[in-house]
């Protein structure tokens, strides 16, 4: 009997160690061989943690689980209590396109052998045999963009440190993933590190780097040691190494952990933190991409955007850019978080409505209450209400909306939610947060909050006073952190004008 | 500030040689040495600046900047509470009012060995809110749990 119970974290802090554990008890006591993998999570975190039994239909899904249904796995598996069906056959499953996340879930996440039998390193395989230049024109017409937060062309970024200059180049992961509502970064590490390993590999054979490093972040401690377990087991394998693969080319890495500062997820501020210095934002230029870590040339790319490679690589870019809507090709990892029926990772093409996603795939909110806002993007990014909710999910429709995608994390909030109070916290998160390079973010978030609460207290001519803010910070700061704070405020004050209004009606 | 604890700074000494050749080490050499001590000691500072060739003011520059790193050593137990916006939305203001008020502390308050800190996102923001508790992960939080937590440790 094989059976699978995931050790992603999500799956952890909802219990799955102590189900494995009673199912290895289970097994034990009735004399039952069994092989129990930890795999990744599938992303249905609603469901989690999500044991699956191989049978020769396929594997049958059960969830979520809890040490009292662990008995019952080991008889009639189709009346088991919590029995879903195939997992392949979900509609949450059917519904998505998974191409980066096609493994995670799937195989055991640190068996190379599994690895490779689900298409693992043939697009490292097909990398070593094209020219440097030729793998850098393949992932730019693709149409990859940044997954991130910024949204930039990865092919012309990689373009650029291709054909720079210099002794020694780096890759850099940026796995620092702060964004609140956003977790596809910690799944892909923990659930198929490989296929990072993979993205990372092959982009030090387009751009003439050896080097890598991830940086992530010191709240995330099971991707660091699922990461750190993989890089070895890749390197004993020669998948890492002086001679990659065999073709005597070089490339290795390490995990670098950060010590708890959101702003670190800002490329340059995450250089300086790697170097060993206060992380605190660099002016651009320098381009990292000419003068990255330690001065050199670097490419700094966001975990989703380098495991999106291998699958380019593998599959060509013109089957990766036939997904998804305009200038937002291939798929993006979208992530329902907050107050959501249906919580998890979901993998699909660019284009489906925030409405399809909150509504239809998310379920509404998990407590039965009308969805009131819905904060797209981290922290950073802005509120959209309900009347907004026919925006297709791409960089450009929500530019054009006056939001952002980011790392396409989604805060589902019901009617209970006081969007003063969000505005407050975003000015309140970016004064804790800030680096404190400049004056419009380190002053400005601080005034920010005391202006929220004059408008909290009735003070009605606060409210142009927190706009004016609001364009300082957006026009004065060096980064997004202070630059787009705006976003979440404005948005709330905009869309929400009542809940900006309240305290002043009843002073009145 | 002069280094008096010899076994302090041998074991600082060890923590270096560990990571010699490392390009930008002083991350990871603090890591090690919280790891070690529970905290960052201010003996330690001087070890590590003149190792780098750095000045004391610069690697105390790099420790304050980061949240992580302690000047003091830690309490008996930490309870970590996710205050970012998806846990919001599910109630983690209200979890975490009750938490204070049963420990009689606010963010960063200690009492009874229990230290509470906040955090922003654990990548649980679809369970909940969520809490790391002396390092494990607890997912869907509510007042129940709370009391059940603190009342294995107060
Ligand atoms: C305050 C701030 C925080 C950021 N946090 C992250 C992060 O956690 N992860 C990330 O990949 N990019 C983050 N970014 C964006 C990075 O600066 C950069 O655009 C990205 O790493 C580039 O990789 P990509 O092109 O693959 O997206 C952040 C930016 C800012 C301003
Ligand atoms: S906007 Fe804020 S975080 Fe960004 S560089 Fe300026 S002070 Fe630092
Ligand atoms: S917002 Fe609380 S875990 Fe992410």
């Amino acid at each position: 009997m094989r059976v699978y119970v995931p050790l992603d974290a999500a799956a952890k802090a909802l219990g799955a160690d102590e189900v494995a554990a009673a199912i290895q008890a289970e097994a034990a006591r009735r004399g039952v061989e069994i092989t129990l993998v930890r795999n990744g999570s599938r992303g249905m975190v609603w469901l989690e943690p999500l044991v699956e039994v191989a049978t020769d239909l396929g594997r049958m899904a059960f969830g979520p689980m809890t040490t009292a249904d662990v008995a019952a796995l080991f008889e009639d598996l189709k009346a088991h209590p919590k029995a879903l069906g195939l997992t392949e056959e979900l509609p949450w499953m059917l519904r998505q396109t998974r191409l980066t996340f096609a493994r995670c879930g799937v195989i055991d996440p640190l068996s190379l052998d599994e690895y490779e039998l689900h298409h693992g390193l043939k697009g490292l395989k097909r990398a070593l045999s094209l020219s440097d230049a030729d793998i850098v024109a393949e992932v730019r017409e693709s149409g990859l963009r940044g997954r991130g937060g910024a949204g930039f062309p990865t092919g012309i970024k990689w373009e650029t440190v291709r054909t720079a200059k210099a002794d020694q180049k780096y890759i850099v992961c940026n796995a620092d993933e702060g964004d609140s509502a956003t977790f596809a970064d910690r799944m892909l590490m923990e659930g198929d590190p490989f296929t990072l390993i993979e993205g990372m590999a092959i982009a030090g054979l387009a751009v003439g780097a050896t080097k890598g490093y991830i940086y992530t972040r010191s709240e995330y401690p099971d991707a660091v040691s699922q990461m750190t377990r993989a890089i070895q087991i890749a390197r004993a394998a020669g998948v890492l190494g002086p001679s990659v693969l065999g073709s005597g080319r070089a490339f290795d890495m390490e995990v670098r952990v950060g010590a708890g500062a959101y702003v670190c997820g800002e490329e340059t501020s995450l250089l300086n933190s790697l170097e060993g210095k206060r992380g605190t934002v660099r002016a651009k230029p320098p381009l990292p991409a000419l003068q990255g870590f330690l001065g050199k040339p670097t490419v700094v790319n966001n975990v989703i955007s380098l495991a999106s490679v291998p699958v380019i690589l593998d599959r060509g870019a013109a089957f990766y850019k036939n997904f998804g809507m305009g200038r937002s090709q291939g798929t993006m990892a979208l992530q329902l978080a907050g107050n959501v029926k249906f919580g998890g990772l979901f993998e699909t093409a660019f284009g489906l409505t925030l409405g399809e996603i909150v509504d239809d795939i998310g379920g509404g909110t998990a407590t039965g209450r009308p969805v009131k806002a819905v904060q797209v993007g981290g922290p950073l990014g802005a509120w959209f209400p309900r009347a907004l909710f026919d925006t297709p999910f791409t960089y450009e429709d929500f530019a054009t909306r006056g939001g952002l995608i980011g790392h396409a994390g989604l805060t589902v909030a019901d009617d209970s939610v006081d969007m003063l109070k969000m505005a407050r916290f975003a000015l309140e998160f970016c004064a804790i947060e800030s680096c404190g390079k400049c004056t419009p973010c380190r002053l400005g978030a601080v005034r920010g909050v005391e202006t929220v609460d004059r408008i909290a207290r009735g003070d009605a001519a606060a409210i142009p006073l927190l706009t004016d803010l609001c364009d300082t910070m957006k026009a004065g700061s060096l980064c997004a952190l202070g630059g787009f704070t705006p976003y979440p405020v404005m948005s709330a004050l905009t869309h929400f004008p009542d809940d900006f209004a309240v305290m002043r009606e009843a002073a009145e | 500030m002069t280094s008096h604890d010899p076994q302090l700074v041998h074991r600082v000494r060890e923590i270096l040689n560990d990571h010699k050749g490392m390009e930008g080490p002083l991350l990871p050499i603090l890591h090690a040495v919280q790891h070690a001590f529970g905290f960052v000691p201010q003996e330690a500072i001087p070890v590590i600046a003149a190792e780098l060739q750095m000045t004391r003011a610069e690697v105390h520059g790099v420790v304050s900047f980061y949240h992580d790193y302690r000047d003091h050593p830690p309490a008996a137990h930490t309870v970590r509470l996710c205050r970012a916006e998806a846990c919001q939305a599910l109630g983690a203001e209200r979890v975490a009012a009750h938490a204070k008020a049963k420990l009689g502390v606010d963010w960063h308050g200690q009492a009874h060995g229990v230290a509470l800190e906040p955090v922003f996102c654990l990548g649980l923001c679809a369970c909940g809110p969520a809490a790391q508790v002396d390092g494990k992960l607890v997912a869907r939080l509510d007042e129940d749990k709370v009391d059940a937590i603190l009342g294995g440790m107060i």
